[in-house]
């Protein structure tokens, strides 16, 4: 399973990149769900973004799922090629998968570092 | 030339009827009019919707032909769990069937009708002494619809004392896909409850939410585990305590006639599924019934109108049924009476069972689920492993067989003959199989369905690609689940235009 250094976690498998502001959902979620057959953005651009509010809802042909938002702030982009190809998220969910993209301002306080999101899951295996 | 296609597998594909037409071809011959013939004006007539020309015996074979796709109960065993896919007595269909049922309309006199109401009225004497409540309605058209209808009355209970600040239901993360989809449709927030190790509602967690915001609970028990909440009366008291009111999903009463009620376990409201507990036709025959009981303190929010006597006996008369609208009803949520031949064909079904029989249906459902589990438990890992109620949950998946998946067993399940269980969930199992035989089945059946569970674990170890590419012996095999979920064309195209898409 993919778990790149470099992004934070939430115990609801999604990822930030504090750095750029885009998160996503995790290849564990991506793997869980497995295919995605649709994807439906929740946020606009410029829209105020609060940690925990939902971003995304995303359907797979097992199950639907909400994605929540690991951090806070100014929506800058949101991944409006989704739309029509929604099985990027499991080709490549921390890529080309991205969901939203925020200018961040605040942070949940129960984010995981790669390490501990590994950890995380391996137990819930 | 036909091209017969003989080499290969042998697959069926029937063509539409649009295929199979013809021009010209009949099946019928129209009497000649005994009124003089009229030509309808070229602006009423519609051109767009073609219809196709065949033969009696074209469209009989057919339909038979597709008819021989489905796979029902009444053509093999159907373990499909939390849906209790129950075979449904031919007799149902004789009581449903009689004229003096049949042929009634809903808007005769009820002078005219009193067969029928006494039936409903007796139907909800059962249906509240089975689950201990004070008052019913056979309104709701199936079980989503029933829990709709529980939770507006909940609100109407909170409103009509006043208290408007409640709006959060609290749903376990074991109940139904219906419960929080039922109260997100009623205008409340969801919040979610845990379940504890063994399968139970985290009292903890729950503890936590339960404060005067709330509308109350919807509890499914037996949950989706297929396990008794082993706190279901300190989680009621947690609920009441808190002024919030206890909804119970009655779609697993099948593991408890006669010998829990509802009710006495400290629910307020709960809906049945008439089409799962007491038969009647069920997954593509339908329809559904999802009648609610409530505790005498919400009767009068029932939807209007329910049956009652409008009459007392006098006089060597009989009492005289009718319709009657409870004081703060919620209104009418269903044209008439609800579904009424599912009424006739429960109402067979309690009749013929008799408190002892089925207090048995149940006795022999949890013993035939308990029984398979007993069998599979040592191959197919069992995350909640107790004395399960009348279905269970395993895991379809081995560390040593790392591509399979739970629908691959599924798939795999039909080439042995079977209807997969319900599989992926609930959602807080791993490649969830759920597995519910109900009490109909003998040990035979049971046997031979655990059999083949156990060889396709065999070959899911041995040759994965066997189970990959399932079932082999259906007349489609493995359907593209992405191209059906993303393109779905439900159109029907013209004639003259079928081949180009």
């Amino acid at each position: 399973m993919n778990i790149p250094s470099n992004l934070k976690y939430t115990k609801s498998d999604e990822w930030v990149d504090l750095e750029s502001g885009k998160m996503g959902l995790t290849d564990y979620a991506q793997g869980q769900l497995s295919d995605i057959v649709f994807v439906e953005a929740l946020v606009d651009v410029d829209d105020t973004l609060e940690v925990g509010g939902e971003i995304s809802s995303v359907e797979s042909v097992k199950a639907s799922a909400e994605v929540y938002a690991p951090a806070g702030g100014t929506v800058v982009a949101v991944n409006e090629g989704l739309a029509d190809t929604p099985e990027v998220i499991n080709s490549d969910p921390y890529g080309a998968g991205w969901l939203v993209q925020v200018d961040v301002s605040s942070q949940s306080d129960e984010l995981m570092d790669s390490a501990a999101y590994e950890k995380y899951c391996a137990d819930r295996d | 030339m036909t091209d017969f296609k003989l080499d290969g597998a042998p697959k069926i594909v029937e063509p539409t009827v649009y295929e199979l037409s013809s021009p010209g071809r009949i099946g019928v011959d129209f009497p000649e009019p005994d009124v003089p013939r009229t030509k309808l004006p070229d602006a009423m007539l519609r051109k767009e919707l073609p219809l196709p020309e065949l033969s009696e015996v074209d469209v009989v074979r057919h339909f038979v032909k597709l008819s021989t796709f489905n796979y029902s109960v009444d053509s093999g065993f159907y373990p499909l769990g939390s849906c209790t896919m129950k075979y449904n007595p031919k007799i149902n269909e004789d009581t449903a069937r009689l004229p003096g049922f049949a042929n009634l309309h809903p808007m005769q006199p009820i002078e005219t009708t009193q067969g029928a109401l006494v039936l409903m009225f007796q139907l909800q004497e059962w249906l509240k002494e089975i689950s201990g409540f004070d008052a019913i309605t056979l309104q709701p058209a199936a079980g989503a619809h029933g829990e709709f209808v529980g939770v507006l009355m909940m609100r109407a209970y909170h409103r009509d004392r006043n208290d408007m600040k409640r709006m959060k239901m609290l749903i376990p993360d074991s109940a139904h896909g219906t419960n929080p989809a039922t109260s997100a449709m009623s205008g409340l927030k969801v919040v979610q409850i845990p379940s504890d190790e063994r399968g139970n509602v985290d009292l903890d967690a729950l503890r936590a939410e339960a404060d005067d915001t709330l509308v109350g609970m919807m509890l499914t028990n037996p949950n989706t585990l297929g396990l008794f909440d082993e706190n279901v009366e300190e989680i009621c008291q947690i609920v009441h305590d808190a002024g919030g009111l206890m909804y119970g999903d009655g779609a697993n009463m099948n593991a408890m006639l006669g010998i829990t009620k509802m009710a006495d376990l400290g629910f307020d409201v709960m809906h049945y599924n008439l089409h799962k507990t007491f038969s009647t036709p069920h997954g593509g025959g339908g329809p559904g019934s999802g009648p609610v009981c409530v505790t005498a303190e919400l009767a009068d929010f029932l939807p209007a109108p329910i049956v009652d006597v409008v009459e007392e006996e006098a006089e060597g008369l009989p009492p005289l049924f009718g319709l009657v609208d409870p004081p703060k009803t919620i209104g009418r949520v269903k044209a008439f009476h609800g579904h009424f031949g599912m009424f006739v064909r429960a109402f067979t079904y309690i009749a013929m069972h008799g408190p002892d029989g089925l207090r048995d249906v149940s006795e022999y459902a949890v013993l035939n689920a308990n029984y398979i589990l007993a069998r599979l438990r040592d191959t197919y890992h069992v995350p909640y492993d107790r004395i399960c109620m009348h279905e269970f949950v395993a895991e379809g998946r081995w560390k040593d067989a790392p591509d399979i998946h739970a629908l691959d067993i599924a798939k795999r399940l039909m080439d042995y003959g079977f209807h997969p269980p319900t599989n992926y969930f609930p959602l807080i199992v791993h490649e969830a199989l759920m597995i519910e035989p109900t009490e109909t089945e003998n040990k035979v059946t049971l046997d031979t369905f655990i059999d083949a569970m156990l060889k396709i674990a065999e070959e899911a170890h041995a040759t994965p690609d066997l189970l990959h590419e399932a079932p082999h012996n259906t007349p489609f095999g493995r359907l593209d689940e992405v191209k059906a979920a993303k393109d779905l064309v439900l159109c029907c195209w013209l004639p003259e235009n079928y081949g180009e898409q």
